[in-house]
């Protein structure tokens, strides 16, 4: 209410009011023109990945080419995947993101439990020790982490993929901060009422953390799913790959001729599934990746 | 306030009388419980292997295998290294290319969409979509797209009558087409970091500034822009970060090519220990991207707190 008062003074004392109004609304369409240029743009690619998938070889041999299928069929994903094992290939992904996202995340909630309700010694230095390898880019560490692995002999198990990305810093940052904010009346009551640690936890805390569980799903199997240079070293057979890794082998594949219909159709298998996963939840995708921005 | 539990205020240290009763004892040793199994992966996945790497940069290494110590050598060689300063360049010009590009069209966007507008979910979901897609995915779809001789966009160059361009093929191309590709993918991320910050300034301000007769852009300068401040100082890090450890996206559309044009430090890391086999080198070269990593992250917090202090 004050703000429109405040906006009318203003207008007043200028004595601009009419003409900045009219000026306003047509700046308006225009920035709205421009803005929907620019969201065309950025979605092109995505577009474009879906009209080649539907285009027989992707558009490459026809001399002519349309910014929309011509002729539109599923041709090429019926080559790849009689072809290729693409349903390994999401098998494998499938299964590496749900179970390492699952076993992740209860791991994140338990630390970022303790973290943010418990005083413990070492704390301080645990907390501060886990925050530095966020600098540590991960090449670093994939030498000395693929030689454990192989001595472990894990390697193209999905196990190899799963166990190394089990720690997740970020994760364990969100979930301190979340938990930072549930009240300590709560836990109180529930021990007083003579309830476990691990009960109190279990069913008194956690129920309040659904937003926050919401957000380390999301982010932990989109990362998960995403994920290429870890997969790309420990995993080698074709059966075995995850399908972004399988999709990089795809564009030098001696199987086609010209294979960016092939490539496109894979493309487009990779990013479905979370691309309606994040039309569903868009809320808790967006908040979940700028909660990574606070770290 | 005192809490019979171990909550917040409980003190270091146990002391003798939690012993005395068996359920403060569990309860002083949950916590560990807790967050054992974080510590545990932490060690046995993060801190053994930069322990083993810092070992490794010492070391000389013919394959996969046991080493020999060489002391500084690793670090010494860089210095002499051509293809370690090109791709100190490189990394240098694509860090520069990609981060203030798309700081400022995240904020330009984000401002506009603060603004009520029609479409304005639909507009900003659009514009995150890149973010979804996985690093290799994007780089398949654009490795097409800039296809030289069947991508649409020099096909669509063609529609306007300007030559083909060689996008990924010619090293005086690559490296701004790769900018191009990672700026697209970073766009949304900043807009939405700027979306949270800008909602979060109170609106009386500006309305202040406006009866005082500022200008929409005064107005934004004088009062918006310091209040980001703090936003742009945490997204300039990230971004940074970000582009120093890009490397899906370079990896499939150029693979550091043509020639050494698009390598940039990460690439090298990579080829040093996957192509290569110089395990040791690698290594080395892996803390001098840590180092450049720390340095500018504490250079920026200075900057930022000698800021402060100025103002």
């Amino acid at each position: 209410m004050n703000g429109v008062r405040n906006r009318n003074l203003g207008g007043d004392r200028t004595g601009h009011e009419g003409g900045a109004r009219r000026g306003g609304r047509n700046r308006r369409w225009l920035l709205f023109a421009a803005l929907t240029a620019l969201a065309m743009l950025m979605i092109f690619p995505v577009y474009w990945m879906a009209v080649s998938a539907l285009t027989p070889g992707g558009q490459s041999q026809s001399s002519e080419f349309y910014l929309w299928p011509s002729d539109p069929t599923l041709a090429n994903f019926d080559e790849v995947f009689a072809t290729q094992p693409v349903w390994h290939w999401l098998g494998n992904s499938m299964f590496i993101a749900t179970v390492g996202t699952a076993l992740s995340v209860c791991v994140s909630l338990g630390a970022g439990y303790a973290l943010a309700k418990y005083s413990f010694r070492g704390r301080g230095v645990l907390y501060a020790a886990f925050l530095v390898t966020i600098m540590i880019p991960i090449q670093v560490t994939l030498v000395p982490a693929f030689l454990m692995v192989a001595r472990a002999g894990l390697v193209d198990s999905p196990w190899a993929v799963i166990l190394p990305t089990l720690f997740d810093v970020v994760g364990i940052f969100i979930a301190r901060q979340f938990m930072l904010g549930v009240p300590d009346a709560l836990l109180e009551a529930a021990r007083i009422d003579g309830a476990g640690e691990l009960r109190t936890f279990v069913r008194v805390v956690l129920p309040t953390c659904g937003p926050l569980v919401g957000v380390l799903v999301i982010l932990g199997f989109m990362n998960r799913w995403n994920d290429f240079l870890w997969p790309l070293v420990v995993l080698q057979g074709n059966e075995n790959l995850t399908v972004p890794v399988a999709l990089s082998t795809l564009t030098n594949n001696p199987a086609f001729s010209s294979p960016w219909g092939a490539v496109m159709a894979v493309a487009t298998v990779t990013v479905l599934p979370l691309l309606l996963v994040f039309l569903v939840f868009q809320r808790q995708f967006v908040q979940g990746i700028a909660s990574t921005g606070i770290k | 306030m005192t809490t019979p539990s171990g909550i917040a205020t409980r003190p270091t240290a146990t002391t003798a009388a939690d012993d005395d009763e068996p359920r403060r004892r569990s309860r002083s040793k949950a916590p560990y419980l807790f967050v054992g199994p974080a510590a545990l992966l932490f060690l046995a996945f993060s801190l053994v292997p930069i322990v083993v790497a810092i070992g490794l940069a010492f070391q000389e290494t013919a394959t996969l295998g046991d080493g020999t110590w060489v002391g500084t050598d690793n670090f010494e060689r860089l210095g002499s290294d051509p293809l370690f300063l090109t791709s100190l360049r490189n990394t240098l010009i694509f860090t520069v290319g990609t981060v203030p590009t798309a700081m400022v069209i995240g904020l330009a966007l984000a401002v506009a969409l603060n603004r009520p507008l029609p479409g304005r979910a639909v507009l900003r979901a659009l514009f995150f979509v890149p973010m979804v897609a996985a690093g290799v995915v994007v780089g398949v779809i654009m490795s097409w797209i800039f296809n030289t001789d069947y991508g649409v966009a020099n096909n669509l160059l063609g529609v306007v009558g300007l030559d083909r361009v060689p996008w990924l093929t010619s090293p005086q191309w690559a490296m701004f087409t790769l900018i191009l590709v990672v700026v697209w993918t970073r766009v949304g991320f900043c807009m939405v970091i700027y979306l949270g910050a800008l909602q979060s300034i109170p609106n009386e301000l500006k309305e202040a500034a406006a009866i005082d007769g500022a200008s929409r852009w005064q107005r934004f300068w004088s009062v918006t822009w310091p209040l980001l401040r703090p936003t742009t100082s945490i997204l300039l890090i990230l971004n940074v970060v970000f582009s120093l450890q890009a490397f899906d996206v370079i990896y499939v559309m150029t693979g550091g090519g043509p020639g050494f044009s698009t390598t940039v430090l990460i690439q090298y890391v990579f080829r040093a220990a996957f192509i290569d086999a110089r395990m040791g080198y690698a290594a080395a070269l892996g803390l001098v991207l840590v180092a450049i990593l720390l340095l500018f992250t504490l250079l920026r917090q200075r900057a930022t707190r000698k800021a402060e202090e100025v103002l």
